[in-house]
């Protein structure tokens, strides 16, 4: 049994952990709601891309050279996943889920034979990944000093992605990230980048109108095809900016509820034990005094 | 009074712009040019330059885009824009900033041909611009 003096100290201990917890979580708070912002004032360029890409992307398809970005190289040998994970934990199972699916998605490509390349931006994915996948990693960055994703970062993962590509050291891009659904709902999401995925029901606005092109349609291909990439990039990082604040704010929701029932719970066992040794005392002089 | 057209401003970061316009004066790669309602459905990509925007009541609006796509279609004009803000935010200090990274890009494009000639246009346009704000 834990002496007053233990109890006492234990109860001090949770009560500061409390404080971190509570203070977290308003921290996180405040960064979600900036973090949200930004990823859904992100959102209409993303879409608007999509669009103007379905529709070059469904014209040029079947054409002769069509961009490889779009067709793919004709293999699938070798994928290069792009995992995308925050600079911090405490965050819940944020980190834990998108390299679970990541790690799932690496060996069903391993067990077909294909060969798996992984590129690992955040810190926390490079601790999660390198026990098992150490000698597929080809490359990683973190973000650590960068308070506010800016497409610029984007830009510098998207250009190493783009001359991977370029080189022929992968087939096929994949890109792992948590998409931001709400403050207690983040979805790890899988989405392949390259060649571009069409997202199924864009909204097509050409009414079979014919489009003038300037500079020749291979030109603005050539051009928007490597900033969709970079966009997409772009997108996942805000989207997980979000998801990153939204699950740090639960778990430490959470983390702070089960202080306080831990110290409610400590401060009865000390009540209990402090009543228990006045009542002994008083005993004791009691009996003391009917001995005489 | 002339027909208005919807004209959307995006860049990566926020939705910058979404009002019906009169007209707009858009930097494309092979040559400026003017917007009006009923435009034919065109797609081109942009130089470093200055959007022109002549909304409903008349009044006009100079905006610096870096880069990006215009769209014209039905529905109306959308810029995506790389880089985007209003003029009076411009100056030289900004100006030079931006040439120095076009500079730095056309240092790391190295041998690559195809590259090089991309980085260098950017450079004399931005340059260009520089020197039209000099002007101003």
């Amino acid at each position: 049994m834990a002496s007053l003096k233990d109890l006492r100290n234990r109860i001090a201990s949770v009560k500061a952990t409390q404080k971190i917890t509570k203070a977290m979580q308003m921290v996180a708070a405040a960064k979600l709601r900036k973090a949200q912002e930004a990823a859904e004032s992100a959102r209409p360029y993303a879409e608007r891309m999509g669009a103007v890409l379905a529709n070059m992307a469904t014209a040029a398809a079947g054409a002769e050279g069509t961009p490889k970005l779009i067709a793919g190289t004709g293999r699938d040998d070798v994928h290069l996943l792009v995992v995308c994970t925050a600079e911090r934990g405490l965050c819940g199972g944020f980190n834990s889920s998108i390299a679970r699916l990541a790690r799932d998605h690496a060996r069903e490509l391993l067990a077909e034979g294909k060969t798996v390349k992984l590129y690992l931006v955040g810190k926390k994915g490079y601790d999660l990944m390198r026990r098992e996948f150490s000698d597929n990693i080809v490359e990683r960055i973190d973000f650590r000093g960068v308070r506010q994703m800016s497409f610029g970062e984007a830009r510098q993962v998207g250009r190493k992605v783009l001359d991977m590509f370029e080189a022929g050291e992968f087939d096929v891009a994949t890109l792992f990230y948590s998409r931001f659904r709400t403050v207690i709902t983040q979805v790890p999401t899988v989405q392949r980048i390259i060649p571009a995925d069409v997202p199924e029901g864009t909204e097509m606005i050409s009414d079979g109108s014919v489009y003038e092109h300037e500079p020749s349609e291979e030109e603005i291909l050539a051009d928007l095809l490597p900033r969709n990439v970079s966009i997409q990039i772009f997108r996942a990082l805000l989207e997980n900016g979000a998801s990153e604040q939204g699950a740090r704010m639960s778990a430490m929701d959470s983390a702070t509820r089960n202080a306080g029932e831990m110290i409610d719970g400590l401060t009865l066992s000390y009540n209990r034990q402090r009543q228990a040794q006045i009542t002994k005392e008083l005993i004791e002089i009691i009996s003391g005094a009917e001995a005489l | 009074m002339a027909e208005t057209f919807q004209f959307d401003l995006v860049s990566p970061e926020r939705l910058l712009m979404s009002d019906p316009v009169e007209q707009v004066t858009v930097p494309g790669a092979d040559g400026q040019f003017t917007v009006l309602k009923g435009h034919a459905p065109f797609l081109t990509t942009l130089k470093p330059g200055v959007l022109d925007i002549r909304s409903e009541d008349g009044a006009s609006q100079r905006i610096y885009v870096r880069g990006g796509f215009a769209d014209v279609n039905a529905s109306g004009l959308t810029v995506l824009a790389e880089q985007a803000m209003p003029m009076e935010e411009v100056n030289a200090e900004i100006m030079a900033q931006q040439i120095t990274d076009a500079q730095e890009d056309l240092a790391d494009a190295g041998d690559d041909a195809d590259k090089r000639a991309v980085a260098q246009k950017r450079l004399d346009d931005l340059k260009d611009i520089q020197r039209w704000l000099k002007v101003e």
